[in-house]
């Protein structure tokens, strides 16, 4: 991996907010020493400890993967921890809490209509046989070639940043947004699902897919490389094919036969006794 | 209707405009490109000839088809358009009435006027 020298102090530029004392949203600086290697999450928690512990955002796992540390980052939506200060190529550092979402307080947006738009389109496989889904005697068959139909779209970490970006999102209240419509083509392109009519009324709502600009500004700023934008086109190509083959109904992969001849691999240690009864 | 019909019809809608305006560019605008192929009747926009061409059932039947194409296909790019500025509820059921209304309206005017000069006689001087 290349590292990219910058300068060794840098202006952390944030904007304050707090609803139950300020009247509105203000911009403070500190003054950071960047270290090799420092991420603008780092920076963050170095200010916190060493200059105000008031400052509040959202993070977890340090490297990416947990998708809470969106924030808006010198003019675009990044993850803090995904970010090293070097490679911003700049000795100022804005940060904003990510655009398109209230302020709880500081750089913590609040996510709760972007979680409820998720759980619009049902993100979960949906199947006719709800016995076999709650009760399952064995595994839904689905090949590698079907994977990789939605595959890129599970990488989604529910960061909010596709949200942040979208301009259509910016103006209707009302639009699902990329992240949502995503997932709903995520479980819709997933062979073992049968739930595409389940998630019909929301993902082609007057608000829904057919508001899409396609800018690709979600697609432009995911940090896990899912297209948002490509799912919405995809949604919009399969709707197509469905009307011109008269909207057949969905049928999901077949269970796989029981196992009921599997041997113990004696290579392959036995699992630990549970530590916690019921 | 549901959304996505609309949205289905709209692109329809966009292909049958796609074949009958290169049609209507054909007949209308590229006569002399024509002549050269020995298919062309002579001044498109001559009034004889343009009552000819209405007295056929395919004529009328295409005007009308692209009257309803473009009525639909322009409306609800209008609709679309209109409901990008965030519209309420009660604003969005206002916008489809007012352009479903006035689309029958145009729609049922120019098909008549179609019907019309079809069932014509003879031209008028």
């Amino acid at each position: 991996m290349s590292q990219t020298s910058g300068p060794s102090e840098v202006v952390f530029d944030v904007l304050r907010y707090n609803p139950e004392k300020d009247a509105k949203p203000y911009r403070q600086e500190f003054t950071v020493a960047v270290t090799k290697g420092m991420t603008v999450l780092d920076g963050l928690v170095w200010i916190k400890e060493n200059l105000d512990p008031t400052l509040s955002w959202r993070s977890s796992c340090r490297m990416g993967v947990c998708g809470s540390c969106g924030m808006f980052i010198n003019g675009l939506p990044r993850l803090a921890c995904a970010n090293q200060v070097a490679h911003l190529h700049s000795d100022r550092v804005v940060i904003k809490p990510l655009p398109n979402f209230d302020i709880i307080k500081d750089l913590v947006p609040d996510l709760e209509a972007f979680f409820t738009r998720h759980r619009t389109v049902k993100p979960y496989l949906i199947r006719r046989a709800v016995e076999e889904q709650n009760q399952p005697t064995s595994e839904y068959f689905q090949s590698p070639q079907e994977l990789v139909q939605y595959i890129q779209f599970a990488y989604c970490i529910k960061c909010g940043l596709c949200l942040s970006a979208c301009p259509t999102v910016a103006t209707d209240d009302r639009y699902l947004g990329p992240q949502a419509l995503a997932q709903a083509w995520r479980y819709s392109a997933d062979a073992r699902d049968e739930g595409g009519k389940d998630r019909e009324q929301e993902v082609y709502s007057s608000h829904g897919v057919f508001r899409c600009h396609f800018a690709g500004a979600c697609s432009e700023v995911c940090p896990k490389g899912v297209d948002p934008a490509f799912a919405i086109q995809l949604l919009k190509q399969d709707l197509f094919k469905r009307k011109l083959s008269g909207c057949k109904e969905q049928h999901g992969s077949p269970v796989t036969a029981p196992i009921t001849e599997a041997k113990e691999n004696p290579k392959i240690p036995k699992a630990p006794a549970p530590t916690l009864t019921k | 209707m549901r959304e996505s019909t609309l949205w289905f019809w709209h692109l329809l809608a966009g292909a049958v405009i796609l074949i009958l305006l290169a049609l209507h560019m054909t007949i209308m605008h590229l006569d002399d490109l024509m002549g050269l192929l020995g298919l062309s009747h002579g001044d498109p926009i001559d009034q004889k000839i343009v009552f000819a061409r209405s007295q056929q059932v395919f004529f009328m039947i295409t005007y009308i088809l692209l009257l309803g194409a473009a009525l639909y296909h322009g409306l609800y790019g209008l609709r679309t358009i209109l409901f990008e500025l965030t519209l309420s509820r009660t604003l969005e059921r206002t916008v489809n009435i007012i352009l479903t209304v006035s689309g029958l309206a145009l729609f049922v005017y120019g098909a008549y006027a179609a019907a019309v000069i079809y069932l014509m006689k003879e031209v008028q001087p």
